[in-house]
């Protein structure tokens, strides 16, 4: 195998690489960015605990060829807070409990991001919808909608 | 070999064309060699991953600019790299398309939907895809291109069996194109899965054509039915130029599972698609029709 050079910007920094065609987005950014809040859950597409930012849009990074981001912007979980403050939907994850194990953690707040980004005030069942691709088996859901919802209205609900 | 889904294990070499011309070069160079075209991957490095699917070439159309459009001016005319999520957003695919916007909406999750392609919908030529039978309601056509030329088919005669397509090695799918549709249509998509992101135990798609009470034309299309996707031309025939109520619906529903042959699988039984068929065809046709209406 040809190994491939690759330039990108993860959370802002640029980044050069030389990955093999078959290396996984996923591995990079775990093993060798050291960027563990990316998660390995089921590597076919089915749980959303990889999920990453790639230009702005949410994507499956299990199921990405390191090589194809060649020229493209990643944010993971690292990158949502502004230094020390955290984004908006972090802190509405933490105030309404929305975390158990904490494993989903990071794709379900990327995707809640990305759901707002389109629809900043979604119903319930819009939450629902858009949140499917990412399972939690720990929290039964409900706190997460909860801090959606929160984060939707502007952190004006109040925490349980 | 043992297979893990951590980890792609399969060793292949990479390609990424910028240009359509590069793209068509290279298939005509690997098209002997076992090149495999790698749009999303939600499919295809899930394959190679877990039933180590053999590629030795793996091309990469998304980098092709060329290819990733929505074209609205003349029904709908959507380059073959852009993403699922791209088409839904277009108003005149929510508001006209129907069946198209309910069948990509079903269709696994947000990020799935960022990262696969109708082209890669239709080259992957599941019979459960939900792309599908909305394209064949339509009437759509794909354009394929090679090195040696370009010709278009419709998605109908495209697909053969389970992953089988008339598709030559060569051969690339640059375009859909949608017929532009009238103000008396309407069109419908449902289906029947375990949960909501889970593909379909079974899928249809409807689309007709209305003059008062009469329905002039119409399509019905069932997906996971059968070893490809396939339309009830019959239960066409049966509504074609008739008096759209409730009392034709019920009775050409009891027809209709005579029409599809689907097996148990996996995700489902025969006697449950046969089942819900009935059912899916009777609230797809008042949907269609009250659709229609406007």
């Amino acid at each position: 195998m040809k190994k491939i050079p690759i330039e990108f910007s993860i959370n802002g920094q640029k980044r050069e690489a030389l990955v093999n065609p078959n290396d996984l987005l996923i591995n990079i950014i775990r093993d060798e960015l050291y960027l563990t809040g990316t998660k390995y859950g089921c590597g076919i597409g089915e749980c959303g605990a990889c999920t990453v930012f790639l230009d702005n849009e949410p994507v499956l990074s299990c199921l990405t060829l390191a090589a194809a981001v060649d020229g493209k912007e990643i944010t993971t979980i690292e990158g949502l807070a502004n230094g020390n403050e955290l984004h908006p939907m972090q802190i509405a994850f933490l105030k309404n409990a929305a975390v158990q194990c904490g494993f989903c953690t990071p794709g379900m707040i990327l995707t809640a991001v990305a759901l707002l980004k389109e629809n900043p005030s979604p119903t319930e069942e819009e939450i629902k919808d858009y949140m499917r691709g990412n399972i939690c088996r720990c929290t039964g859901y409900v706190q997460i909608v909860k801090a959606i919802k929160a984060c939707a209205e502007g952190g004006k609900s109040e925490p349980i | 070999m043992q297979t893990d889904s951590k980890i792609l294990a399969q060793e292949f070499e990479y390609l990424a064309p910028k240009t359509l011309d590069e793209a068509l070069d290279l298939l005509e160079k690997y098209k002997d060699k076992n090149i495999k075209i790698l749009a999303g991957g939600t499919d295809l490095l899930v394959k190679m991953k877990t039933i180590n699917l053999k590629v030795n070439y793996l091309m990469n159309v998304k980098n092709i600019s060329e290819l990733n459009f929505v074209d609205t001016e003349q029904g709908l005319r959507i380059g073959a790299a852009t993403p699922l999520s791209h088409i839904i957003k277009e108003e005149k695919v929510k508001v006209k398309y129907s069946a198209l916007y309910e069948g990509i909406m079903s269709m696994a999750a947000p990020a799935i939907r960022n990262m696969g392609t109708m082209a890669g919908n239709l080259g992957n030529s599941s019979p459960a895809a939900d792309t599908v039978p909305p394209l064949i309601a339509y009437g759509a056509e794909l354009k394929l291109q090679s090195k040696r030329g370009e010709h278009t088919v419709l998605v109908e005669d495209l697909i053969t069996g389970v992953g089988k397509t008339i598709m030559k090695p060569n051969e690339l799918i640059t375009e859909i194109i949608i017929p532009e549709i009238n103000k008396n249509t309407g069109s419908a998509f449902l289906k029947k899965s375990r949960v909501k992101a889970d593909l379909s135990k079974i899928n249809l798609a409807i689309y007709l054509e209305r003059e008062g009470n009469i329905c002039k034309d119409c399509k019905i299309v069932f997906g996971s039915v059968a070893i490809k996707v396939l339309r009830a031309e019959k239960t066409e025939e049966l509504l074609k130029g008739q008096i759209i109520n409730s009392e034709l619906i019920n009775k050409v529903a009891e027809e209709v599972s005579s029409e599809i042959k689907p097996i148990d699988d996996i995700r489902s039984t025969a006697e449950y698609r046969m089942a819900m068929s009935k059912q899916m065809l009777k609230d797809g046709l008042e949907l269609a029709w009250a659709r229609a209406k406007d």
